[in-house]
């Protein structure tokens, strides 16, 4: 087989003007070794999908078996016409950062998608009647609704997470990404991961778990996808030329491991037959329903939490240009949050038939993540001390420290809705939702944003966004449509539980279901108003990642900024 | 086996799982805490502040 060989050493100049001794490498014709093993592969896979795909007579599973087929036959014609190209050889002496850069528009593009599905989502829920096309299923608010949630905390937020985490774990321990085209591997393979679980949503093949709903061949797809992610996270670690790992490499790696143990135990099951595309779950009763919730707690705890005090802990510091404010009160947050959170999910069960010291489990615990909680917080937003005066000048700093802030507001809102008696009323009811968002959009969306404003000028080697205006507008247009959403929710949520809990003095119910969804109408529309402007705001980033991305690399005057500079010096 | 019935198990489960892991936990913040590792939190506060943004590694 045709491979690269080290053979010796030769000085070398890189793009900076340094020389230094490379290893040389025997060119040899052909493919190296893991792009061999990579064609072999999906030739096999694409091979299997062809025969699935002909002996089904499941059409659900006929039509994953069609998606995994194209997508076989596109890979194997990019491998080729790749490595008849030689595009596959890469230089070790340099960061892996086009698999990056495809991250970051990944990220833009599902963002894009995942939101505004969410807002078609809630115009169905504000207009039920006008929105509702009974001819055509896939419409239904039952499929969109997974296809917005998956869609913004996979596609966008999972992609945001799987770039961030690339150029992390590269700069903190100064080595390349490690495994050559497995990086690639990776965000194609969960760009795949993402086409399967949404065309599945919207063709009904679900197995009906929260965050969880693709079927066991999508979730199959999934293990192996991650399993390569874990193996080149952890392959980058292993050849660091740092001695010690930075912290954020420490929350990313306890979102990949955490993911991965999450996604199979919560996914074992039983296929109805191996060309068909449903399942018969491991669990069944009360055990499946707290399987179910310690996935769906933990997928917020390590998916939406962990994930992005990774980003956190490396964006704020670099952005402000200060080291985070104590590094040791990190290492604390780091262990007591992974500790701890583990150990929450039951708080989603209270009031059923899961036994009473569980549910008191789960509500102590959530409790207790008050603490490593807003010790994060705290240590997030000091990190500015010293440099307050940038939450002025810079809107990539001041849509961080307002996530921070979301962050700390969330993580005080879940435990206090945790305690058996506040869950009571807020339970089953929007002020769930609203708690949810101001999570998603307010902490992951904003931490997200200003990842992406930083990384966009670093990875095309401009001076900066093209747009600091548009980058303005982004944030305040964002953070109105936040706000609106979740008073919107709260108002709505509170609402709703207290007129289901209403008696008339016979004892009934006093209100019907339907009134209480109809009480909720003007709520419904202030939401659909937030969300669009909250859709609005990532529209606006497309487009000056566009530019950015598009303007010549040394074209400063190109730069548009907020005019007005502050002249006073800060009071620092 | 006589003995090993679901209460002896749920016992062990919660009462060693409570210990096993405020153990671990009190290590990890006491390993954390400890004083030699302060030359080193230090220098490491200081990685993402490096001029990084350059391609080579």
């Amino acid at each position: 087989m045709p491979e690269v060989a080290i053979t010796g050493t030769e000085a070398v100049t890189n793009s900076r003007g340094d020389v230094r001794n490379m290893p040389t490498q025997s060119r040899t014709a052909g493919a190296p070794g893991d792009v061999t093993w990579l064609f072999l592969s999906v030739g096999l896979l694409t091979l299997l999908a062809l025969l699935g795909t002909g002996m089904t007579e499941d059409p659900a599973f006929r039509l994953q078996g069609a998606i995994l087929l194209a997508a076989g036959v596109a890979s194997l014609a990019a491998l080729t016409i790749g490595i008849g190209n030689d595009r596959f050889r890469s230089d070790p002496s340099r960061y892996a950062d086009g698999v990056i850069r495809a991250g970051v528009i990944a990220t833009v593009f599902w963002g894009l998608v995942g939101m505004l599905v969410g807002v078609i989502a809630a115009a169905q829920l504000a207009w039920p009647n006008q929105l509702y096309f009974p001819e055509h299923g896939w419409t239904n608010f039952g499929r969109i609704r997974p296809l917005h949630t998956s869609g913004v905390i996979f596609a966008f937020l999972g992609n945001a997470l799987i770039a961030t985490s690339f150029w992390v774990v590269q700069r903190t321990c100064k080595a390349r990404l490690f495994g050559g085209v497995l990086p690639w591997f990776v965000f194609w393979g969960y760009q795949l991961f993402i086409v399967l679980a949404a065309v599945g949503y919207l063709a009904g093949i679900t197995q009906s778990r929260e965050y969880a709903e693709p079927e066991w061949l999508t979730d199959l797809w999934l293990t192996v996808v991650w399993v390569a992610y874990l193996l080149v996270f952890l392959g980058t670690i292993w050849k660091r030329k740092e001695p010690h790992i930075y912290v954020a490499n420490w929350f990313y790696l306890a979102f990949i491991v955490t993911i991965a143990i999450l996604h199979i135990v919560n996914n074992l099951a039983i296929p109805v037959g191996l060309t068909e595309a449903r399942s018969y779950s491991a669990f069944a009763g009360v055990q499946d329903a707290l399987t179910q919730w310690w996935y769906g707690h933990n997928a917020v705890g390590f998916w939406l939490t962990t994930g992005f005090l990774g980003i956190m802990y490396y964006f704020v510091p670099k952005r402000a240009e200060r080291p985070v404010y104590s590094y040791r009160l990190s290492i604390v947050h780091f262990w007591s949050l992974i500790f701890i959170y583990i150990w929450a999910g039951p708080h989603h069960l209270h009031y059923t038939a899961l036994p009473q010291w569980a549910q008191t489990l789960g509500m102590t615990f959530s409790v207790m993540l008050w603490m490593p909680s807003w010790g994060g917080m705290i240590n997030g937003l000091m990190t500015l001390s010293g440099a307050w005066d940038k939450l002025r000048t810079d809107p990539v700093i001041r849509m961080m420290v307002v996530a921070i802030a979301f962050y700390g507001m969330a993580t005080f809102e879940g435990p206090l809705m945790s305690i058996r008696t506040v869950n009571a009323l807020s339970h089953y009811t929007d002020w769930t939702v609203g708690h949810v968002h101001s999570g998603a959009l307010g902490w992951n969306g904003l931490i997200t944003f200003g990842a992406i404003y930083c990384l966009v000028p670093w990875l095309w080697k401009k001076p900066e966004m093209y747009s600091k205006a548009a980058i303005e507008w982004h944030f305040w247009i964002a953070t109105t449509g936040i706000v609106l959403y979740i008073t919107s929710m709260w108002v709505s949520g509170i609402m709703e539980g207290l007129m289901w809990r209403e008696y008339t003095p016979d004892g009934f119910l006093a209100n019907s279901f339907i009134e209480t969804v109809s009480a909720k109408h003007i709520q419904n529309v202030i939401r659909v108003l937030g969300g669009l402007m909250f859709f609005s705001g990532t529209a606006i980033m497309a487009w000056n990642v566009w530019k950015t991305i598009r303007m010549a690399a040394t074209d400063t005057k190109t730069v548009l900024s907020s005019t007005i500079e502050p002249q006073l010096l800060p009071a620092e | 086996m006589s003995g090993l019935d679901y209460d002896t198990v749920a016992r062990f489960a919660q009462q060693g799982g409570t210990l096993y892991f405020g153990v671990m936990f009190v290590a990890g913040v006491v390993w954390a805490l400890l004083p030699r590792h302060r030359e080193a939190y230090r220098r490491l506060a200081q990685l993402p502040l490096e001029k990084d943004e350059a391609d080579d590694v």
